[in-house]
């Protein structure tokens, strides 16, 4: 439903929808092994190629950065701040911890099993982060994101410990830093559920949007602030732990995708949450491609291309969030 | 009809309402006033569910605040508090029908945007429609606050200071409408003020509360008395009586 004042809004949707598919088709031409139609004397298969590689990777990296944009704007209407998302709220870390439990005591357990323990770690972890923000001062909004960070680092540090007392240090950097190169066809498919995850944002939109307003005013349009706040953080828990679980941490897109596309669309999230799940699928490709390029045949993860690329943006919106106000 | 009764409420220890027994009957603007810290506030968001009873009960045409579903409540009362956070790059069309929730669950039928512009009309925003939230005065943004709580049509209407932050004419034309929608519509409204020379002119009972209790309750000509006021604010009020109305001449140089 747009108001017919914005249809740049319905412009900047296309144009962002156009450079997906460009990505895509660019993330499923680029890698070690060449794609060129004349090439005969190919190592592997095209259709094998494409089937078991490069397609998952690119399906892991678009629903990964839609789905983790889209949680980290859900986090942000929680918590009524722009400046947290799941890695900053501690939630990317108890899933981390969670899947850190599940190797050491169930060692033969399967995907599913750690998806399972990781979201509900992260389930626990972030409803702690909400309890705690909401005690924080409103009139100090980095407040928020500064306990989110040290919060986070200390169930990290707690991770670490953990992982190193029982020498699983070099597993811990799989969960730890995003990475692409390993997914293939049969390793991505929980990633699916971003699709779900997304889906009943879109459904919620309106009312997250009125929770954005504050508990009181959402309360007084009849809304159950509670309820809608239990399941805003299931969502969030469960992308972000299924994100961890099959490609590693991602930290930053929850954070930069919903800021850029509040400045670029409003806060409505009814019009906005499409924008924001493109622009979070976009942001991740294209950091993915470029870890492929940047110094191939090897790779940089696109954990550490997002290091580099997020802690920027986040400061120039700090910055400008000065200058506006 | 709003029944409070007997509601107490102890915020750290401090009594914020003690044993409130109030009947709000269907019809009339009623102004609360008092000095601050009086409880006027607590009082209000107690009767609208967003705060949780402690002690006593509040029930509105009959139904208990505490257990009645929050969906059928947004159909009956809506409260408008005082601003609180920063305000979110949303449309003043879009922030207005958001109080269409209620009754269009996210679904706008034709019915509520025919409402959300006669809203935008009545509060004179029609030329705001389309501007972000975060772009308007704090006036401006506080009479989009209004307009949207009206946007929810129900019988009964709280507002916590709406007045904050409005310039003479637009505050003048808030009480000018308020009355209407009670003459008009037969709503209830309930209206914090801190203004009294506005509660005595389009008030048609005003409740002063003190140290959360009740220190005056009746028509303007009962309340604006030198002594009534006296005795909520703590000094003497001279009182005039011009064009039929009683004023309150609080201001400095206006010594007794």
């Amino acid at each position: 439903m747009f108001v017919p004042a914005i249809p740049l809004h319905r412009r900047v949707v296309m144009s962002a929808g156009l450079c997906l598919a460009l990505l895509v088709v660019a993330s499923l031409a680029i890698g070690v092994e060449e794609i060129s139609l004349s090439s005969t004397a190919r190592s592997v298969p095209l259709a094998d190629l494409l089937s078991i590689s490069r397609l998952p990777r690119t399906l892991a990296a678009v629903l990964c950065g839609a789905g983790l944009a889209v949680a980290g704007q859900i986090l942000q209407t929680l918590t009524r701040n722009r400046f947290v998302e799941p890695s900053t709220a501690g939630t990317a870390q108890s899933a981390a911890l969670g899947i850190l439990i599940v190797t050491l005591f169930l060692p033969a357990a399967g995907l599913g099993m750690k998806a399972l323990v990781a979201s509900i770690c992260a389930l626990a972890g972030t409803a702690l982060f909400l309890s705690t923000a909401h005690r924080l001062p409103p009139e100090q909004p980095h407040l928020v994101p500064l306990f989110g960070m040290v919060y986070g680092g200390v169930v990290g540090a707690a991770v670490t410990y953990v992982a190193w007392q029982n020498d699983l240090l070099q597993y811990l950097d799989i969960w730890t830093n995003g990475e692409f190169s390993g997914v293939l066809r049969g390793r991505y498919e929980l990633l699916f559920v971003a699709v779900v995850i997304v889906a009943v944002a879109m459904l919620i939109a309106e009312r997250l949007t009125i929770m954005a307003l504050g508990e009181a005013q959402a309360t007084s349009l009849g809304i159950d602030y509670r309820r809608m706040t239990q399941i805003g953080l299931v969502l969030v828990s469960v992308m972000s732990a299924l994100s961890v679980v099959v490609v590693g941490l991602i930290p930053f897109v929850g954070l930069v995708v919903p800021n850029l596309v509040s400045r670029l669309s409003g806060d409505n999230l009814r019009g906005t949450l499409p924008l924001t799940a493109l622009g979070g699928a976009i942001l991740v490709l294209a950091s993915d491609i470029a870890g492929r390029i940047i110094r191939f045949p090897y790779e940089i993860p696109v954990g550490t291309v997002m290091g580099v690329i997020g802690p920027a943006v986040f400061l120039w919106f700090v910055l400008q969030e000065r200058r506006d106000a | 009809m709003i029944e409070i009764k007997s509601v107490s409420l102890v915020r750290e220890g401090q009594r914020v309402l003690d044993s409130i027994d109030l009947l709000l009957p269907r019809g009339g603007l009623t102004a609360l006033v008092g000095p601050n810290g009086a409880g006027k506030s607590t009082l209000l968001s107690l009767a609208a569910r967003l705060l949780p009873l402690q002690d006593g009960s509040v029930t509105i045409d009959g139904l208990p605040v505490e257990s009645t579903p929050g969906k059928l409540l947004a159909k009956k009362i809506a409260i408008l508090r005082q601003d609180s956070g920063p305000p979110p790059r949303v449309s003043v069309r879009d922030m207005v029908g958001f109080g269409r929730f209620p009754h269009s669950g996210g679904r706008m039928t034709a019915q509520d945007r025919t409402m959300v512009e006669e809203a935008l009309a009545r509060f004179e925003l029609e030329a705001l429609a389309n501007r972000s939230l975060d772009r308007l005065s704090g006036g401006q943004r506080q009479r989009v606050m209004v307009a949207m709580t009206y946007c929810q049509d129900t019988d009964y209407i709280l507002l916590d200071e709406p007045l904050n932050n409005l310039d003479m004419y637009h505050a003048r034309q808030l009480m000018l409408e308020l009355r209407r929608l009670v003459d008009e519509t037969g709503r209830t409204i309930v209206i914090v003020l801190h203004d009294i020379n506005h509660a005595s002119a389009s008030a048609d009972r005003i409740i002063a509360m003190k140290n959360g209790m009740i220190a005056a309750d009746g028509t303007p000509e009962t309340v604006m008395r030198t002594e009534v006021l006296e005795a909520i604010y703590g000094f003497r009020v001279p009182v005039i009586e011009t064009n039929g109305m009683r004023l309150a001449l609080q201001y400095a140089s206006c010594a007794p």
